[in-house]
């Protein structure tokens, strides 16, 4: 459509979409990864890269995360497919639950694996693996169960009467309808196990090593700056290289266009080998993530010999260990999730019209997620000194763990709610145009609320990452007001019986306000009716 | 009252539309007919502001609105395939035009129930549009576009996905509405039978260009050219026209050779078409009322009244 | 019914100004709102406010800061990140123009690296007279000591009675075939214990430490990442279920157990490996380029006064230096202080870490 292009609205909404994202990007992310670096690598650092040592870390990081999404993929798409096609009761519970996993602090989890898995596959790439598809089968459950069910049914009922079999209709008309949001989980769980950092150590033991564990180990043990920042460096390359070949692969398989946008109407399950697929996909799913967090429960109670709440009931007691009591940690992460979220859904929000709207190379895209890939603890280090004069001096002020937060919660929104923007049908918004509609109300009226249930999705996702606090969050300073995943470590890395079972029982707590959470912010239903 | 001057519209492989001018006076419904291709729904984006032209100009009441974005020409269209509002119930889709001009909600819920009772879908209003019936959801579509009293009013092939009977039920709607209302209409498809019924004045196009236009029996007598009777459903042949409707079919009398012989016979509601191959080979499609009409497999003798040819 | 067809207005003249004026108010309101935040939140300290640079573990009751901020008339803030050598880092990150006013935190293990970046200001506090001269790391008192604790072999006494095998009472005794498969150490490339019990090795076998470990390997040691893993997993003391009854911890960690547990034990139910210990002494300092310099004197003060030694040990499981310090009844009747842990002086460990560590990985790990 032509749109008008002149009006000075439109020309700030486009401006905009793109400026604001960036704006961010450029103030908390490359400023302050760029100061530490650059306070880093002040002499040509080829040692480092040609160290063995390095090469092998390097490799292993490398297939440890194509691995780990290969499998994280093979686990997670039977549960995607059945939150794609069906409706059935319960299906907006599974979907807040299957987000619990990923918030919880990895050195909880490793642990509850540990204690669940056989002694012989406790430690070893093979529980790296699990344990990274444990973490992020939500992202592709979610991104790609979204989006799945928002494709045109009929297509591939016409690929069915034109003769081809479910498999055959599956490879050759839905995977490429597929493809935007398979590559769009698919470059996520890789960052995510690329640089990860707590299950590599715990679950692989000391034998095993990623770059994140290396930079950490080079900038805070060995205080080798320039080799964490030339680790760092290489780090971001490979990260931005396997974001480069997936938004390709995305749109070399990914049909652009013909996608319908989202229709809410699923069908139940019909046959019985239809709820059989159902139940045996949601079973599975259930054990695999329930196992662990079972172990989490069970150790949250298991005082003594025998079972008791009394680290529940402890966790109303102010207690040294925080300075407050945990409830108030509980409250604490809430308020900065709340704020992560917004800041998460407005710039993400615009990114994603950005992104929608573009036809070319998906820059502003690719430049989104390099935060998930980022090192953590450079980035950082990268607040401590790039943020330590006024103006901005930021360094101790608690709103910057929220946009720390909101850094790698935009991706994940833009992920989202990009793809079912750019699969809305042309002719509606020129439908609404003609009726009248500004391009600014078209946007409110047309692009909003059917683009709504995605972002709904994303800012439910949002909030839950950032109550799990990833990436440099870990690694900021703030005022003692110690957050439900700080609180938990803090338990965890005291004697006592009782303060593991503290740390088990803030586990537990988290876990349910992830899932409340998610499956709230997942009902919010954009209403029908004319007036909005 | 609309006048389209010179419009011209240059796409990468094709030129959509050629130097194109179109006068439509205030009241008069407009008939854009024309084979898939031919740049009619081009212009009726065009028009409605969808669609910037390369060249030419649009005057509506004497204001040049070339320049004006679509959500400010106050000029209505109903899309080939609805482009209905998923996300809407009936009464949201036909009242978004009058949110848009800001009416207060309560004339907006008259109104919205006025034109459901126009279009017939009294009661409709909670109704999600996914549910509809093909003929229901364009009802509801031209609902949506009346609503906001649009100066002109656009239909892109409005008709073109429903079934035959539910067509010309709508088409006989449509007119008795287009005549209530008074509204001032292009009406864009590639049906002549359509064009004819609701086109006060039709206009012709073919590849981005209009080759004739003028009222439905004027088109009808006098096509501009082959092409033009050809898509009419002349019969053609060197460089003449005949029309279906002058030529007389005699059965060949027992005893008699006659000079053609029927190869087919259609019956299309009151009248039937007769496929005629001559004894020279040529094959010319005959249109009778007669319901003692020869059958397939007779021979008959052809007569052509003159008036009935067309020739360039 | 007809509807009356009303000729049309130019509407695109309705309503056009009301929409463009929403716009308006919404860009002045976030515009003011961004304003707001800017302006509201720019880190600053006030004078009546000292900041507290920190680590993970530190902690401190309510009732000896509120003694603080009466005594001094100052607030007390207190910023913490991660574990001691972040901090440390990023003070040497920041020497000069410091987050806070005054540090805690780091240890002899990190001293040199603090000292080496200059991130000090030397401040002599007369309360170090009550400080037993061995504490006192810095002659140059850059640094002021503030607790020790030290890093032992604990071992699980239910477990060896159960199975009527007396657990070991030396270092060396852990090598012996009969405690094959007992032992869990952390990491001493990523866990400060870890690293502890490594320097205690090298503390006591000198040159020959390669040996020690390649006989702890030979007998089956597990190395696991960090303490939470080894301690609160492996270990079959306290709350793990793991099948090590022999681990690095701290001799406060029985004391803990005593006090974590429901119902209380009468006599601690995990014991120490007394010549396993090496020592680690906790130093705090005044930050060079502090904002509030006095009141990071005074806090260093504080830290050394009766009111903080006393509230060190239930808060932060570690021993207060200053002699006057009472230590809580569970501490005197189950904490094992060592008289003479394994030391290492501090230079010597900076210099010599990494290649220590790269060593340790190449016996034990590979």
């Amino acid at each position: 459509m032509d749109r008008d292009r002149h009006s000075l609205s439109e020309r700030v909404w486009r401006v905009a979409t793109y400026a604001v994202p960036l704006g961010f990007l450029a103030l908390f992310f490359a400023y302050p990864l760029l100061s530490i670096l650059e306070r880093g690598l002040t002499v040509a650092p080829f040692d480092v890269l040609t160290d063995p040592l390095t090469r092998d870390v390097v490799w292993f990081t490398f297939w440890q995360a194509l691995a780990s999404t290969a499998l994280t993929f093979a686990i997670g798409l039977p549960a995607a497919y059945v939150l794609g096609r069906y409706e059935f009761p319960g299906r907006s519970v599974v979907r807040a639950l299957v987000v619990v996993p990923f918030v919880l602090p990895t050195v909880v989890v490793a642990l509850a694996f540990i204690a669940v898995l056989p002694t012989d596959l406790e430690r070893g790439w093979v529980a790296i693996l699990v344990g990274h598809a444990f973490f992020n089968v939500a992202v592709v459950v979610l991104i790609v169960g979204t989006f799945w069910a928002g494709l045109d049914r009929r297509v591939s009922e016409a690929a069915a009467t034109l003769g081809a079999g479910p498999w055959r209709s599956f490879r050759e008309v839905t995977l490429p309808l597929l493809a935007p949001a398979l590559a769009a989980a698919a470059s996520i769980v890789f960052l995510f196990s690329f640089t990860s950092f707590g299950i590599v150590l715990i679950l692989g033991g000391p034998a095993y090593s990623t770059i994140e564990a290396e930079i950490y180990n080079q900038a805070v043990r060995i205080f080798d700056l320039r080799a964490a920042a030339v680790l760092s460096l290489v780090q971001l390359l490979c990260v931005g290289l396997a974001v480069w070949i997936a938004l390709k692969l995305e749109a070399v398989l990914g049909a652009a266009r013909g996608s319908q946008p989202e229709r809410d109407v699923l069908r139940r399950p019909g046959t019985r080998r239809e709820w059989g697929a159902v139940a045996g996909s949601l079973a599975a799913l259930a054990a695999f993530l329930g196992i662990p967090l079972a172990v989490l429960v069970e150790r949250s109670v298991s005082i003594g010999d025998g079972f008791s709440l009394a680290a529940y009931r402890a966790l109303s007691d102010p207690t040294t260990a925080l300075l407050a009591t945990p409830w108030e940690a509980v409250w604490n992460s809430v308020t900065y999730a709340g704020a992560a979220t917004a800041i998460a859904v407005v710039v993400g929000g615009l990114a994603a019209f950005a992104v929608a709207g573009s036809r070319g190379p998906r820059v502003l895209d690719l430049l989104l997620m390099l935060p998930l890939g980022a090192s953590a603890v450079m980035l950082g280090f990268g607040f401590v000194i790039a943020f330590d004069s006024a103006p901005i001096d930021f360094r101790a002020a608690p709103w910057i763990v929220p946009v720390a937060q909101a850094l790698v919660a935009i991706p994940f929104v833009v992920r989202i709610v990009a793809p079912t923007l750019k699969a809305i049908d042309e002719r509606q918004r020129e439908a609404a145009a003609v009726l009248g509609a500004t391009p600014a109300r078209v946007r409110r009226e047309i692009d909003l609320p059917i683009a709504g249930r995605a972002l709904a999705v994303a800012a439910g996702f949002a909030f839950a990452i950032s109550l799990g606090e990833f990436g440099a969050t870990v690694f900021l300073a703030r005022p003692d007001a110690p957050t439900l995943p700080v609180a938990i470590f803090r338990f965890l890395s005291r004697p006592g019986e009782l303060n593991a079972a503290q740390a088990y029982a803030l586990a537990v707590v988290l876990m349910g306000l992830t899932a409340i959470s998610v499956f709230v912010v997942g009902q919010v239903r954009v209403r029908r009716s004319g007036w909005l | 009252m609309l006048s389209v001057e010179k419009v011209t519209v240059v796409f990468p492989d094709v030129t959509a539309l050629d130097d194109v001018s179109l006068e439509v006076a205030r009241g008069e419904v407009v008939a854009v007919l024309g084979p898939s291709g031919s740049g009619k729904s081009t212009l009726l984006r065009v028009i409605s502001g969808l669609q910037r032209p390369d060249a030419g100009s649009l005057v509506l009441d004497g204001e040049d609105i070339t320049a004006a974005p679509a959500h400010r020409r106050g000029i209505g269209l109903v899309f080939q395939d609805h482009a209905l509002f998923d996300h809407k119930d009936v009464a949201g889709n036909v009242a978004f035009g009058l949110r848009m001009r800001g009416d207060p909600p309560p004339d907006i819920e008259t109104r919205v129930a006025e034109l459901l009772d126009l279009v017939g879908l009294s009661g409709f209003e909670r109704r999600s549009v996914r549910t509809l019936s093909g003929g229901e959801q364009q009802r509801v579509a031209l609902a949506r576009a009346l609503a906001p009293e649009p100066r002109v009013l656009l239909l892109d092939e409005p008709l073109g996905s429903l079934d035959r009977r539910l067509r010309d039920r709508l088409m006989l709607d449509l007119g008795v509405l287009f005549a209530e209302l008074q509204v001032t209409a292009i009406y864009v498809t590639h049906d002549h039978a359509e064009a004819f019924a609701l086109g006060q004045r039709v206009a012709v196009m073919r590849s981005g260009r209009i080759v004739q236009h003028g009222t439905a029996d004027e088109l009808w007598a006098r096509p501009a050219d082959e092409d033009t009777a050809r898509f009419l459903g002349l019969n053609v042949h060197d460089g003449e026209a005949v029309r279906p409707d002058a030529i007389e079919v005699r059965r060949a009398r027992p005893g008699e050779t006659g000079s053609a012989v029927v190869e087919g016979a259609r019956r299309n509601g009151p009248t039937v078409q007769l496929s005629i191959r001559l004894d020279d080979g040529a094959v010319l499609q005959a249109v009778t009322a007669s319901i003692d009409h020869p059958a397939a497999g007779e021979r008959v003798w052809i007569e052509i009244d003159p008036a009935g040819i067309v020739r360039w | 019914m007809t509807t009356c067809y009303k000729p049309a207005i130019p509407f695109y003249a309705r309503r056009r100004a009301l929409v463009t004026s929403c716009y308006k108010v919404t860009v002045a309101l976030i515009v003011a709102l961004l304003a707001i935040a800017a302006a509201g939140c720019g880190g600053e300290d006030t004078p009546n406010e000292v900041v507290l640079v920190t680590h993970d573990s530190f902690a401190i009751s309510p009732a000896v800061t509120k003694e603080f901020e009466r005594v001094t008339g100052l607030q007390l803030r207190i910023l913490k990140t991660g574990d001691a050598g972040e901090v440390v880092t990023k003070a040497a990150l920041t020497a000069g123009n410091p987050q806070g006013d005054v540090l805690f935190g780091v240890d002899n293990t990190l001293l040199s690296r603090a000292l080496g970046a200059d991130v000090f200001e030397p401040y002599e506090s007369e309360l170090l007279e009550r400080v037993d001269p061995q504490y006192v790391l810095d002659p140059e008192h850059r640094v002021t000591p503030i607790d020790h604790g030290e890093v032992c072999l604990n071992y699980d006494k239910a477990w060896f009675v159960e199975r009527g095998l007396d657990p070991p009472s030396t270092m060396e005794e852990v090598t012996l075939p009969r405690y094959r498969d007992l032992l869990v150490v952390e990491n001493a490339a990523t866990s400060t214990p870890g690293l502890a019990f490594l320097l205690a090795t090298i503390a006591r076998y000198g040159d020959l430490w390669q040996g020690y470990w390649r006989k702890l390997r030979a007998n089956g040691v597990l190395v696991v990442d960090g303490w939470e893993e080894a301690y609160t997993v492996r270990f079959s003391g306290s709350a793990g279920t793991g099948s090590r009854p022999i681990v690095v911890s701290y001799a406060s960690s029985p004391p803990a157990e005593v006090i974590f547990r429901d119902p209380r034990p009468s006599t601690a139910p995990t014991g120490v490996i007394e010549d396993s210990c090496f020592r680690q002494i906790e130093l705090a300092g005044v930050l060079r380029g502090a904002r509030n310099e006095k009141g990071a004197r005074k806090f260093v003060d504080f830290m050394l006064s009766k009111s903080f030694q006393e509230d060190i040990p239930l808060a932060m499981f570690v021993f207060p230096v200053n002699r006057d310090a009472k230590l809580p009844p569970e501490f005197v009747k189950y904490a094992v202080i060592p008289e003479r842990p394994l030391e290492l002086a501090p230079d010597e460990i900076e210099a010599n870490r990494e290649g220590w560590v790269k060593e340790w990985t190449e016996i034990v790990i590979r």
